[in-house]
């Protein structure tokens, strides 16, 4: 596996504030993985977002994206390989069109007029929304918009996508939506993605999730070992996903279910399967 | 709400105007607003409405959106008509009210400047009728763009004309909502007096500057995530191109000016 991310003792503090909004934090993202990093607000995970895209920078500590050392020198050169997708689906809408917005990234890469044609309608075409090509934004919902900053993200070929709380102002079937394109993009494209999120139903959807909690590592494991330990995820201000509940619910209520589920659909199918091995 | 600002609306259509190149657009209603002072009789001003006709034929606009448009001026070229009508002590009297008497040459004149505002209305709504208002201020950026050797930043203000374009509807949205979370909160917006009126816009405004700084600030996070660093090594998506009917559009212009020229007494 090849580590496209490293970050190394990163601290980092606001002016003015006593404590540490990130605390000597390590973590590793590899090649094609999707990483969620998790925590309530003020657990650090803005911060850690806004460093990875050279928005902020550390006071103590390293972060290397793609064999780069953030700096003030080559910000420019990571923003390149890293990708970002913002919580305000209005607010990172910049053209007046969907295929302005898709190309304003790629006027300010500067590529050639007939190029940027080609990769605007691709991008398009990869998160399903060729069909609105000059649509102005406030007809498109809120999921569309973000599939739309999906695609100008895409446009310019990262090597990783970072959700910053993309999911946040939608409604459910929006969400559903999003996070549909971007498992689509990782497969096929090879994407790295980390989502940024308090919800812990999206971060179910990750290879890894990584549990921030006032600025520390707290801990991190796979979905399933994150949502093993509940009580103390609510003792963190995250709360466990509705089927995750139920099925702990059922267990202590006696029913030999085999696992706690993460995943509506996996959890109805062993529910209705239950008594077929009796 | 969207629906009630006729003024500055683009209707999609195809037509030879439509697919004119902005920026001969622009050079064309620029002409056109200087040579309609040209004219100063009857058969000048038939000729510049014959012209003006043929233009709106040509853009295939629906008339009833032209007459939408005039609406909110009607009353400065009524005001204008009138002043004329009033005031201009030309020619025979043709009759008198009290004090006021009303001179043929004062109605002639005042027919002719209501004419002149008409046809300067009708065609310039024409561009915003028939031109994306992107296209017309990547027409005003190519246009201008000569300026950059004087340190004009014309590529900066472009851009910021593009984006209050695209966050008009936005905003009026969120005026909207604040309105309604206002009233529901018993805000009062239609009655009282008018100093009462004013005051009650106050909550209207600050929570919507506010919500506007902070768009903007994101707005300002998002773009720089994209690699926006100014106009510099940029590329440009939407490419104008010149035709034929440009040149000849323009040339058409020119000789309406003579003719104009020619005809006028």
């Amino acid at each position: 596996m090849e580590t496209v991310i490293a970050i190394e003792k990163v601290s980092f503090q606001y002016p003015n504030q006593t404590s540490f909004a990130l605390q000597n934090i390590s973590l590793h993202v590899e090649k094609g993985e999707w990483l969620a990093i998790v925590g309530h607000n003020g657990s650090g995970k803005s911060t850690l977002a806004k460093m990875l895209n050279g928005l902020h920078y550390p006071q103590t500590g390293n972060v290397t994206i793609g064999g780069l050392i953030l700096s003030e020198e080559n910000v420019w050169l990571i923003r390149e390989k890293l990708g970002m997708v913002f919580q305000n689906p209005d607010n990172q809408f910049v053209g007046t069109t969907v295929q302005d917005d898709v190309a304003f990234g790629l006027e300010n890469a500067g590529v050639e007029q007939a190029e940027m044609k080609e990769r605007v309608l691709s991008a398009l075409e990869k998160v399903g929304m060729a069909a609105f090509l000059n649509q102005e934004p406030h007809h498109l919902s809120g999921g569309q918009k973000q599939r739309v900053a999906i695609a100008s993200v895409i446009a310019l070929r990262p090597d990783i996508i970072l959700l910053d709380e993309a999911t946040s102002m939608l409604d459910p079937s929006g969400r559903e939506e999003v996070m549909e394109t971007i498992r689509e993009l990782k497969e096929k494209e090879g994407l790295t993605v980390i989502s940024i999120t308090h919800d812990l139903e999206e971060a179910a959807k990750a290879d890894r999730v990584i549990v921030l909690n006032e600025g520390n590592l707290y801990t991190e494991g796979t979905p399933r070992e994150i949502f093993q330990m509940d009580k103390d995820l609510l003792k963190l201000g995250l709360g466990v996903p509705f089927s995750v509940q139920l099925s702990q619910l059922l267990a202590d209520e006696g029913l030999l279910l085999t696992q706690r589920h993460f995943n509506e659909e996996e959890l109805v199918r062993e529910i209705w399967t239950l008594n077929f091995a009796k | 709400m969207m629906e009630k600002m006729i003024l500055g609306r683009y209707l999609p259509a195809d037509s030879v105007v439509h697919r004119m190149d902005p920026r001969a657009k622009l050079l064309f209603i620029f002409g056109f607003v200087l040579i309609v002072f040209l004219a100063n009789n009857f058969f000048t001003y038939a000729l510049l409405g014959v012209f003006t006709l043929i233009v709106i034929l040509l853009a295939r606009v629906k008339i009833q959106f032209l007459i939408a448009g005039l609406k909110p001026v009607i009353i400065i070229i009524l005001f204008t008509f009138f002043l004329h009508v009033f005031f201009t002590k030309e020619g025979d009297i043709l009759a008198q009210i009290g004090f006021l008497s009303i001179y043929k040459g004062g109605v002639i004149k005042g027919i002719f400047i209501a004419l002149r505002f008409f046809l300067l209305i009708l065609v310039t709504s024409l561009l915003t009728l028939t031109t994306p208002p992107i296209s017309v201020t990547d027409g005003i950026e190519s246009l201008f763009g000569p300026l950059k050797k004087v340190k004009v930043p014309v590529h900066e203000l472009a851009l910021m004309m593009s984006i209050s374009l695209r966050f008009i509807p936005t905003l009026l949205d969120e005026t909207d909502k604040i309105m309604k979370a206002q009233m529901a909160r018993g805000a009062d917006f239609t009655s009282g007096s008018l100093s009462n009126r004013v005051k009650a816009v106050i909550p209207l405004l600050v929570p919507l500057f506010v919500s506007a700084f902070k768009r903007a600030e994101e707005l300002a996070v998002a773009m720089e995530a994209r690699g926006y660093k100014g106009g510099e090594g940029r590329t440009k998506y939407r490419l104008l191109a010149w035709h034929m009917r440009d040149t000849l559009a323009l040339l058409f212009l020119i000789g309406l000016a003579a003719a104009l020229f020619a005809l006028r007494s």
